[in-house]
């Protein structure tokens, strides 16, 4: 398992926000959280990308515990989060954003003099934009000239380029229409077919069930449900959400997938 | 891949096996770049307010072909802009950051009396009096900006308040030194240093463009140059890359009153004295320079080149003025004119970049 927590447990204060979520995700796969306003969607994955540390509960990555610290160890550990902000430099171009904090220095003395090599990290971003199929074409021009679309290209493939493991992408279509979501979306699925893991947070549950391979559902601080994207509607997705039909957890249907999937 | 297909929801929903699924590779065609590097360039504010120098250049030189367009005028201009030039440097690096320094005119005074007073109060002509002077001198300068960097980002005062209140406490602590006249004993060395001209130019030419191919190369080429340009344009994204925005930002203020500290340096070699009351205005002067060369006020964006443009205009029309024997009140209405102007067509700039 790429990512695993047990029992993580969060209070602000007298309000308890989580109580006892378990959560899994896997490499290669599209693992969808979903809940409403106020389920504890956001502090769960602040929790699990190292922004928050939890009151209680256990993170395991690889199989192995770890205790994440902040975000720069969380990333140093291979996991990427692509925040709702987008958190880019509107007035620097696409690879410049794409290499912030980690530039790439020329070879020998002038890099020892901390000179750029603008080459490399412009083609380097180039190939990242284009292998992932995105529509960033215009590398010279600021982010802040590009559409809400390219911009969260930009951010996807930013966090992807860095992340070995696994991208937290909080909610990536929100602020998009129609077409530009459905690029997105494929930038979403081809990501995890590279073999990284994605955790896809959203209210979009179409969306969801369009992109995700599995889907757990949070619920007033507990994890409700955890489905398999195939044979699962929005029907079921709202039910376990608000809580009309109390889902259990369907380990059973949990099963049946992993023999698919050893059997292809 | 399912995520186009768009049709039921449920259907749709299911991963393809892998057998079905095309592998995207590269997707050709893509071009790298819409328009070639020149015209980006021409298309930039220094571009722009190069043209409008020339023009300004043109124009002086067709109304007074015997005095303006001479050597000797072209060095007057230079030395001018010489002094302002070395502190406009940094302040484009405290722009570019999202950052703001008035400071800088009273830190040159600060810097200026503090050197003319050791050098004073050492005595001696030589070149070893001097070279503590301009140590202590640099140290003023850097000891001022280190104050700014910190009261700015361990105290989170904004920049233009702490600012300001140094441009008062700077001045006022000069004129304490100096018991508010000028110090006019300058060491014989220093005053052999200003008359001297390798290459026909004056020695603060030399440095002052020294600073400028320096400042402008690291801004451009370095990763201490990019972090400031990322910090500028959005500090918190920077803060989540991993750079040390506080420190960095700090440095930003420290190296600014160390060239303020140069500045003074220059400004006492040059005129043999401290000119404690001539400096109230260079702050603003420098600001002005630094943003009509295309540096935005909300940072992120700017270069030392345009800078370096920007500094020339209001000198070229301070001279141009005198050499016409026009009221020199009239720069001041000229640049305040061209300043807004200038800031005016930007922001037109930005409006309809934003709105693409």
């Amino acid at each position: 398992m790429l990512l695993e927590a047990r029992g993580v447990h969060k209070a602000y204060g007298h309000v308890q926000v989580l109580h006892g979520v378990d959560f899994e995700a896997e490499a290669g796969q599209v693992t969808a959280l979903i809940g409403d306003n106020g389920a504890g969607k956001s502090t769960l994955v602040k929790i699990l990308s190292g922004a928050l540390a939890p009151d209680a509960g256990e993170l395991s990555l690889h199989d192995r515990r770890v205790r994440l610290t902040s975000p720069e160890h969380a990333r140093s550990l291979g996991v990427e989060t692509v925040y709702q902000d987008l958190a880019l430099a509107p007035e620097l171009g696409p690879a410049e954003n794409v290499f912030a904090g980690r530039e790439l220095l020329r070879p020998g003395l002038l890099g020892r003099l901390g000179v750029l090599d603008k080459k490399t990290m412009r083609a380097r971003a180039q190939e990242a934009f284009t292998s992932m199929g995105t529509d960033v074409k215009d590398l010279d021009a600021a982010v802040a000239a590009l559409s809400g679309g390219q911009r969260q290209s930009v951010a996807i493939c930013r966090a992807v380029m860095w992340a070995k493991d696994l991208v937290f992408l909080d909610e990536p279509t929100a602020a998009l229409g129609v077409r530009q979501t459905g690029k997105v979306l494929e930038l979403v699925r081809r990501v995890a077919d590279s073999g990284v893991g994605v955790v896809l947070i959203s209210h979009n549950m179409t969306e969801v069930l369009e992109v995700a391979d599995s889907v757990q559902v949070l619920r007033l601080g507990r994890r409700v449900a955890k489905l398999p994207a195939r044979g699962t509607t929005v029907a079921d997705l709202v039910g376990a959400m608000t809580g009309a039909l109390d889902t259990p957890l369907t380990d059973a249907r949990d099963d049946e997938r992993t023999d698919q999937r050893a059997a292809r | 891949m399912s995520a186009t297909t768009g049709g039921g929801a449920a259907a749709a929903g299911a991963p393809p096996p892998p057998a079905q699924t095309p592998r995207q590779d590269a997707r050709p065609g893509v071009p790298s770049s819409s328009r070639p590097a020149w015209r980006r360039a021409l298309a930039s504010s220094p571009a722009y307010m190069a043209v409008v120098l020339l023009v300004l250049v043109a124009i002086f030189s067709l109304l007074a072909p015997d005095t303006f367009p001479t050597a000797a005028n072209g060095r007057n201009v230079l030395t001018d802009v010489a002094v302002l030039l070395v502190m406009a440097v940094g302040t484009t690096y405290v722009l570019v950051a999202g950052g703001f320094d008035l400071s800088q005119g009273s830190v040159l005074v600060f810097s200026g009396v503090a050197a003319a007073k050791t050098m004073e109060a050492l005595g001696g002509q030589g070149a070893g009096t001097v070279l503590v002077g301009v140590a202590v001198g640099l140290l003023a300068g850097t000891a001022w900006g280190a104050v700014n960097g910190l009261v700015i980002t361990k105290l989170g005062v904004p920049a233009l308040i702490t600012t300001l209140g140094s441009t008062g406490a700077a001045l006022g602590a000069a004129q304490l030194l100096s018991n508010g006249t000028d110090v006019r004993s300058v060491p014989d060395a220093l005053i052999s240093v200003a008359v001297q001209r390798p290459l026909t130019l004056s020695w603060l030419v030399w440095v002052a463009a020294l600073v400028a191919l320096v400042g402008g190369l690291v801004l451009a080429t370095t990763r201490y140059g990019r972090h400031t340009q990322l910090i500028g344009s959005n500090a918190e994204s920077a803060r989540r890359a991993g750079i040390a925005v506080d420190r960095h930002t700090a440095s930003l203020y420290v190296l600014n009153g160390a060239l303020a500290g140069l500045a003074g340096l220059m400004s006492l070699t040059r005129f043999a004295t401290t000119t404690i009351s001539g400096h109230t205005t260079d702050g603003l002067q420098v600001i002005t320079g630094v943003v009509l060369g295309g540096t935005s006020l909300f940072g992120g964006a700017g270069t030392v080149i345009g800078t370096v443009i920007g500094m020339f205009i209001p000198g070229v029309l301070n001279n141009g003025f005198v050499v016409l024997n026009v009221q020199a009140f009239w720069q001041q209405v000229a640049v305040g004119v061209v300043l807004v102007v200038a800031v005016y067509v930007d922001q037109l700039k930005r409006r309809r970049r934003n709105a693409a």
